[in-house]
């Protein structure tokens, strides 16, 4: 995974809540063995009318909105199915960061993994990122190791988890972090009761 | 000793390394076709190898056809997903019941029913209903694909620490008030984000009352509310469904599990984070209306108006869905013609679940006009039916009675609600496009969506009895 440190863009306001991943990126796209090409499908209900003609009304159409970074959005984004299809979708499409008052658990873990920023902000300065985000020129500052969300004259701090800083910071993988645990993991695993090791098998 | 609750208990048991993120443990890995490809082909990327083949179960479900099997998945894409399967499992050496098992079913039926589900282990899966199988007292959940990857090459994952939420289910449930309704009336009460951040314990005399597979419906729709898990304590009910289970533990290790099993419940004076009441003797049978599933309400009630909902943010959702369901407000639920249903799905596709749509449907016809399915969560439900005799008593109201999978709860498969129609399903989500596009849902318990075949309309199926 890329590090990932300053993301400075245009934004696309979104503003309902509890968007689920069915929206973000429906099942008839989930049949594909690859991490990619899920971009041209973000939103793909929404984006197009049942004949498959594109919604001039919706941002993806929008010549206005191409090459945006930000998504901002109402509350209990992502939640739903655990999907990571969903993450793919909205960075293949070109987003970098999804700001919003809160966020499914799932979906914010499996943004983690995909170097997708999620910053949770309060209702009221969602709000006001949700009028600036209006205008497609608007744009926006996330400055993931300092915490500052910036836009004109607007700035604000955000909190985000330590340990999910470090690795998007530094891009590392976390798998090769959790094998340099190999002793803890034996160790525990010599602790485990035996019962519970009998079980599968063929 | 300080008391601690059965998540606390669980979660010290596992933990590897660190304290907030802590690397947990993984005792149980449930895989199957639709978010597995990637999480494998990273590992082959890296050169690197599952850890513990021997704790890991795969099965197909999502995306597979519930008929005509023997032509095989038609689908050239899912048929590549399920074949990537059955190759990662074989080169990985993971037990996999495939489209040809007498074992196979949905995953979350498939764990339980095999014994492989038991109290006190962690249990993970690339799908977000994993929650059902805290039923037994485990610490299940949902994660994502590159998740999927960490635990098959390292049989761990960091995890930060949930808040913990009891809900009280106070008193004994009414006749004709079932599981699905006590949790679709949890979901209506809290919103779809009430238990955000939380691992919601499921507690009181109606949840005690419960059995195994009813248990598995509450902690099944926990991701409905928002929820990273949700759990209920092992108890006789439990360890009497298990004992004997293929997988279960056997002589001195059953012996030693139940010992285990039996010190998981919260102790006496444990704190939760949050504690929320549910009233079960006013709950009544639930029916969802909107494009989430906290959009629910009593059958005997009638189609909100927008008006009513003063939160903006809720009230653009509620005009957004009665425009997606084409449903007026003021209309009684009781008048909503339906077109199809669907009995099935790891929340309703049990062998109770069937028995109980089977009693409200013998003796009478699916309505004109409707089409009416029923799909096992597991081969061994479809044929455990087949010998109670249920399958007849579907087929000969006009049910189609089909093979075990997702089928239409997710309609990753044929089994597609076409647009602009409506379907009473017992599945978990009612979200736009979820059953086909442009299809709309009603979530229901199965005697309610049994009834809902026979009278053609939403119906409060008490009046039945």
């Amino acid at each position: 995974m890329n590090p990932v440190s300053v993301i400075s863009g245009r934004m696309v306001p979104l503003p309902h809540a509890d968007v689920d991943t069915d929206q973000i990126i429906p099942k008839q796209f989930l049949t594909r063995t690859e991490r990619t090409g899920y971009g041209d499908f973000l939103f793909h209900d929404w984006a197009t009318t049942e004949d498959g003609i594109p919604s001039s009304d919706f941002f993806t159409n929008d010549p206005a909105r191409q090459g945006a970074r930000v998504l901002i959005a109402g509350r209990n984004f992502g939640c739903g199915s655990s999907r990571e299809h969903a993450v793919w979708a909205i960075k293949d499409w070109g987003f970098d960061a999804v700001i919003a008052p809160s966020f499914g658990d799932i979906f914010r873990n499996n943004s983690v993994n995909v170097g997708l920023l999620t910053i949770e902000l309060p209702d009221e300065i969602v709000s006001q990122l949700l009028d600036i985000a209006r205008s497609p020129h608007a744009v926006v500052t996330v400055d993931l190791e300092n915490q500052i969300v910036e836009a004109g004259d607007f700035a604000v701090e955000f909190e985000f988890d330590p340990g999910p800083k470090d690795r998007l910071l530094k891009g590392l993988d976390p798998i090769g972090l959790t094998l340099q645990e190999e002793e803890a993991i034996s160790a525990h695993e010599a602790r485990r009761p035996g019962w519970m090791s009998e079980a599968p098998g063929q | 000793m300080t008391p601690r609750t059965m998540f606390e208990k669980i979660w010290d048991d596992h933990v590897v390394t660190g304290d907030d993120p802590a690397l947990l443990y993984v005792d149980l890995h449930l895989v199957h076709e639709v978010t597995s490809p990637q999480a494998f082909s990273g590992l082959d990327l890296a050169g690197r190898s599952v850890r513990r083949p021997d704790l890991t179960l795969a099965t197909v479900d999502h995306a597979i056809p519930t008929r005509a099997r023997s032509l095989g998945i038609r689908d050239p894409q899912s048929k590549k997903q399920v074949d990537t399967l059955r190759k990662n499992t074989e080169k990985h050496g993971i037990t996999f019941f495939g489209l040809d098992d007498p074992r196979q079913g949905i995953v979350h039926v498939v764990g339980p029913e095999n014994g492989f589900t038991q109290p006190g282990k962690v249990i993970v899966c690339g799908d977000s209903h994993t929650s059902t199988h805290g039923a037994f007292g485990a610490l299940a959940f949902g994660i994502g694909t590159s998740e999927v990857e960490h635990v098959l090459a390292t049989q761990t994952l960091w995890q930060k620490r949930p808040l913990t939420m009891a809900v009280e289910f106070d008193g004994p449930l009414p006749h004709g008030v079932t599981a699905k309704d006590m949790i679709l009336g949890m979901i209506s009460q809290l919103g779809v984000s009430g238990g955000q951040g939380h691992v919601i314990e499921y507690r009181g005399d109606a949840i005690r009352g419960l059995s195994m597979e009813e248990r598995m419906t509450v902690c099944n729709m926990s991701i409905e509310g928002g929820a990273r898990a949700g759990m209920i304590a092992p108890d006789e009910t439990t360890f009497a469904y298990l004992e004997g289970r293929p997988r279960a533990p056997k002589d001195a290790g059953w012996d030693a599990a139940l010992e285990h099993w039996s010190g998981l419940a919260t102790d006496d004076g444990a704190r939760f984070d949050t504690t929320n009441h549910i009233d079960v003797a006013a709950l009544v049978p639930h029916v969802s209306w909107g494009i989430n599933p906290g959009q629910t309400a009593p059958i005997t009630s009638s189609v909100p108006d927008p008006a009513s909902f003063t939160d903006p943010a809720e009230r653009d959702s509620v005009v957004r869905a009665l425009q997606y369901m084409a449903l007026k407000p003021g209309t009684p639920f009781t008048a909503i013609a339906i077109d199809h249903v669907f009995l099935g799905s790891c929340t309703n596709g049990r062998i109770e679940d069937l028995r109980n749509a089977a009693k409200v449907v013998a003796g009478r016809k699916v309505a004109n006009g409707v089409s009416a399915v029923v799909v096992p969560g597991s081969m061994q439900v479809k044929a455990q039916a087949e010998a109670e005799g249920l399958s007849a008593v579907f087929e000969a109201a006009g049910f189609s009675w089909r093979e075990a999978g997702c089928s239409s709860c997710l309609a990753m498969n044929d089994d597609v609600i076409p647009s602009g129609e409506r379907c009473a399903s017992t599945s978990n989500r009612n979200f736009e496009g979820r059953q086909g596009r442009g299809a709309r849902t009603h979530l229901l318990s199965p005697a309610m969506a049994a009834a809902a075949a026979v009278a053609g309309h939403l119906v409060d199926v008490r009046e039945w009895s």
